[in-house]
């Protein structure tokens, strides 16, 4: 057995297993209640394990097929999930320097696993190596279990059948909450929720399904500006 | 949802990890449009959330519906796990719509 180079890899510390455990099983039961929906908004399980394949932004892929199945346009759901994944380019240059010195054939692989999950797994490691090995662990991690809750929830959608009946038209709401909840832990955070919460309440009846998220986003565009307000002061002490 | 959409989907979302990794730099991330796109979740989760919640269905559905929201919510609030917020707020609308025979 080559176990001479095993102390050359990083001592992934249990903490660091069960927090990626825990944290593959959270994204699992995600990817099972994407299952369920996308089946219910018509998608074929074809479709749906394709996109969870290869979309593969769990937030992006929830909100394009809650479009969907309360009536929105395909376009409407492209919108809503290109708009929810721009986010994940702002974590190349962070995850970059982990893989400086890898082949461009290997970081255009390590490209699909740029998540929060993983961008944040690694970011939370010391070393160089750790930060590699924690993000490349949480991110294959997520990507099995996401796929696989996935498969399961398409699966199931045909047994559940009529989800009214169970109260499932409440979970998935539910769930965007607790996506929504770490957001909500900044100034700026909270009023792009509370602005884009109220636009969404006033337009849901007046502009096609589907389209009133996409005019919720000057939300963002407000706690932008509070943002860059709230560093305005700590910029002028500094000068 | 066509397979052209979900191909040009992926195409967009992969473009932006591609984007991130080779062509921006780290001083990219602190200006107003990196603000912009990091709170873009903020808004389009709340607006999902009040979206899903107040469309579809009659009045005493869309009712039952915002109630076992709120107690998800309220799940999520004592920081649940994400399995307790589903299995409460599907439950509490689900016993709601059983009891008023909704």
């Amino acid at each position: 057995m080559a176990v001479e180079s095993a102390p050359d890899l990083p001592h992934a510390p249990e903490r660091a297993l069960r927090d990626g455990l825990v944290l593959a099983f959270a994204v699992g039961i995600v990817g099972i209640v994407f299952g369920v929906l996308a089946r219910s908004s018509g998608l074929s399980v074809a479709k749906t394990c394709a996109m969870s394949l290869l979309v593969f932004t769990g937030a992006s892929q929830l909100a394009a097929v809650a479009v969907i199945a309360s009536g929105g346009s395909g376009p409407a759901a492209l919108g809503s999930a290109l708009l929810l994944a721009a986010r994940n380019a702002l974590y190349g240059p962070v995850v970059a320097p982990w893989f400086a010195r890898n082949g461009a054939a290997a970081r255009a692989g390590v490209a699909q696993i740029i998540i929060d999950e993983s961008t944040g797994m690694g970011a939370a490691q010391t070393t160089p190596d750790q930060r590699r090995t924690g993000f490349l662990a949480a991110g294959l991690g997520t990507y099995v279990a996401w796929n696989l809750g996935t498969l399961v929830g398409a699966a199931a959608g045909d047994l559940i059948g009529d989800l009214q009946r169970w109260g499932l038209d409440a979970a998935f709401p539910a769930v965007y909450v607790a996506m929504l909840a770490p957001h909500l832990a900044t100034r700026p955070g909270r009023a792009s929720a509370l602005i884009a919460g109220t636009v969404a309440v006033v337009t849901v009846p007046v502009l096609p399904i589907g389209v009133p998220i996409l005019v919720s986003t000057v939300g963002a565009a407000v706690g932008a500006v509070l943002a860059h307000r709230e560093r305005l002061p700590v910029e002028r002490s500094a000068t | 949802m066509s397979w052209t959409t979900i191909l040009v989907m992926a195409a967009g979302a992969y473009a932006f990890k591609v984007l991130g990794l080779f062509g921006l730099s780290r001083i990219e991330l602190s200006g107003p449009l990196a603000d912009l796109v990091r709170l873009l979740p903020a808004a389009m989760f709340a607006g999902l959330v009040l979206q899903q919640t107040l469309t579809g269905g009659a009045a005493a559905v869309i009712a039952s519906r915002s109630l076992g929201v709120i107690a998800g919510a309220v799940a999520v609030w004592w920081k649940a796990p994400l399995l307790v917020v589903i299995l409460v707020s599907a439950g509490v609308t689900a016993l709601i719509r059983l009891r008023w025979g909704v």
